[in-house]
């Protein structure tokens, strides 16, 4: 049985023009062959620091952005091939949730039809059974069917995800790419979400790909987890294996970076040094390689492929 | 050991149209040379109106600093006329701020900013004040930095720019720096890059730190105190070890169990565990419940606490608390 979405190969180039002709100067390779696989009822953690290209895969993935190439199956049909028209029943099934709650809803428009906006461009339902679809979908994540007339600077940040999450729900989709859905959030609202999206998993069998760079976050949520690094996934593993053995030295690094909240662990001092580079002009060979404790000679003229080294633990890096 | 730095029920309230909104009710701490202070909180909380009535860079009006005291080695910010202030900023006290790019003026170079600042300070001429401005940024570990101080901000990466953020401030030795999510904005291997050099800098000049932060990591990785704040009040205060091993107040406790926690779950929390939540919202300043501020949110809350604000006061040895159920 084919996985519910299937990436492989995945690119995205950006051309940088300059100059009056706008000639093509350069390409910043946001996306440079990426594959993963998410599961029916499964969710994918993809993680990474900012402009490492994990937006970017979230909206290639959906289409939103054109892929420079690759392929994207869903239930093993290929939709960078697909026009328009081929593609509308298919967007259904795949809807997306945003990070900022305060940009992705329209403040003009009342949060009740905002929600039921992808009924109507489906032409799903008349007026009422819409309504009465608006009101259920408000009961589902939380929310009061007296607040659908309200607008969204009514809400506080977390009602809003709450409102972004029903407007993905609208049309019961399969698949969920939730591009940082918490981290615009205060903490003690973010549990309110993660918990939502949580039980909305287990009650519809839903499948996420959930893109975050919160470590702690993506550990509690993910079934399994992609780590990127400019434009390419360096670590592929399930949860487990991923948090307590992790291979790459960048997913070294990452997790001993992240301050944990327990003042009775000794602060371990074996941080990365160096900035992440630009993905117009990455490094050589491993793109990790400037700022990785391990490297060597190879290291720097070969780009390392990603290969499994365990049952489906990938790692891309010639020395592990 | 001294304090370098003694707030005293500091006040601050916003004139607004809808009315008084006291974003900051009687705050107290102190801060000891070499010591970092955390005030921790969410969005709303006070706590970044709290670092600015210390600086005293609140636009007045519509702010006004309507009670309080800020003592650095004994002299009161409030009290001195501005020309004093600004001398004493930078000096004395000094400010990072979360978004650097936000708070560098984008026009002028790296280096020259950082030589003003010390001009203004320090009777150094212009070339002495640009010698020190990349020992600064040597200091502050920006690799080349003589090219580097030549350079405007927007050429520099986040991570930079904060510690070039960083180099300013430090530059006159102040005895007091304030950093306001000062690693918010950085990813997270960047920021474990700027909490150690903070930490480096404020043990080598013995700098006194308030770091204002929401994130319950950093304050565990770096304070030493905690001022715990909801809703323009201290509700809990205590040594880092104290406070997060036993929570007094019950917003702390919630925090504490909401949050989840890479590694400690090993991988292996069961997916059905579900997080902690505390439920409802941060009220608005402008619409405060009678009584105690977070009672509409809380599972202890019973009449009194809805009627009657909790006093802070001392729970434990050095552990001090506002509720009326611990």
């Amino acid at each position: 049985m084919s996985p519910l979405i299937e990436v492989s190969d995945l690119r995205k180039y950006y051309p940088i023009r300059k100059g009056v002709l706008r000639r093509q100067v350069a390409q910043v390779h946001a996306v440079d062959g990426v594959s993963f696989s998410v599961g029916e009822a499964e969710t994918l953690g993809l993680v990474g620091e900012s402009g490492c290209g994990k937006s970017t895969v979230g909206r290639a993935v959906l289409r939103l952005i054109e892929p420079t190439s690759g392929a994207v199956k869903v239930r093993g049909r290929d939709i960078t091939q697909l026009g328009k028209t081929e593609l509308r029943p298919l967007r259904r099934e795949m809807q997306i949730v945003f990070q900022d709650p305060f940009s992705s809803l329209n403040p003009r428009i009342r949060v009740g039809d905002i929600v039921g906006e992808p009924l109507k461009v489906h032409g799903i339902g008349d007026r009422r059974q819409r309504e009465e679809k608006v009101a259920q979908l408000f009961a589902r994540v939380g929310l009061r069917a007296a607040q659908m007339r309200n607008y969204p600077h009514q809400f506080s940040g977390g009602q809003r995800q709450r409102v972004s999450i029903a407007r993905a729900l609208a049309l019961d989709p399969s698949f969920i790419v939730a591009d940082e859905p918490v981290s615009a959030l205060d903490v003690s609202i973010q549990a309110q979400v993660i918990n939502l999206l949580m039980d909305l998993q287990r009650e519809s069998r839903l499948s996420y790909l959930f893109i975050s760079h919160n470590l702690a976050v993506v550990e509690h949520i993910a079934h399994r987890v992609a780590v990127m690094y400019l434009g390419r996934i360096v670590e592929y593993a399930d949860k487990t294996t991923l948090f307590t053995q992790p291979l790459h030295p960048y997913t070294e690094a990452l997790l001993a970076a992240v301050p944990m909240p327990d003042p009775t662990l000794k602060r371990q001092k074996r941080h990365v040094g160096g900035d992440v580079p630009s993905p117009i002009s990455p490094p050589s060979g491993c793109h990790f390689h400037p700022r990785c404790p391990y490297a060597e000679a190879r290291c720097r003229v070969e780009a390392p492929v990603l290969r499994e080294v365990a049952g489906g633990h990938q790692v891309a890096c010639h020395l592990r | 050991m001294s304090s370098v730095l003694e707030v005293t029920d500091l006040t601050t309230v916003f004139h607004t149209r809808r009315g008084l909104v006291r974003a900051v009710q009687g705050v107290s701490f102190t801060v000891n040379r070499g010591e970092t202070l955390a005030i921790v909180g969410e969005s709303g909380c006070g706590k970044t109106i709290t670092a600015l009535s210390l600086m005293r860079l609140l636009p007045m009006p519509p702010a006004e600093i309507v009670a309080g005291s800020v003592k650095v080695a004994g002299t009161d910010l409030l009290q001195v006329d501005d020309a004093t202030m600004r001398r004493m900023r930078g000096s004395e006290i000094a400010m990072i701020f979360q978004e650097p790019m936000t708070a560098l003026n984008p026009l002028i170079t790296v280096g020259r900013q950082i030589a003003e600042m010390v001009m203004l300070h320090e009777n150094l001429g212009r070339s002495a004040a640009r010698a020190k401005a990349v020992e600064m940024l040597r200091h502050v570990k920006i690799p080349e930095p003589e090219r580097r101080a030549r350079e405007y901000p927007h050429q520099m990466s986040g991570g930079m720019r904060q510690r070039a953020m960083i180099a300013m401030a430090l530059a006159c030795r102040p005895k007091v720096l304030v950093a306001d999510e000062p690693t918010t904005a950085l990813d997270v291997t960047i920021q474990a890059q700027i909490l150690d050099l903070i930490g480096d800098l404020q043990r080598e000049l013995g700098t006194a730190v308030v770091l204002i932060t929401h994130d319950l990591g950093v304050v565990a990785e770096v304070a030493q105190r905690v001022v715990v704040m909801y809703a323009g009040r201290k509700v809990e205060e205590a040594p880092v070890a104290a406070l997060f091993a036993d929570p007094k107040h019950p917003y702390m406790r919630g925090l504490l169990a909401s949050i989840p926690r890479v590694g400690t779950a090993r991988g292996m929390a069961s997916m059905d565990e579900r997080l902690q939540e505390i439920p409802g919202i941060v009220p608005p300043l402008n619409e405060l419940p009678a009584g105690c501020a977070f009672a509409p949110r809380c599972k202890l809350a019973d009449a009194h606490c809805r009627a009657e604000a909790p006093p802070f006061e001392m729970k434990a040895a050095d552990h001090a608390a506002a509720c009326w159920k611990s």
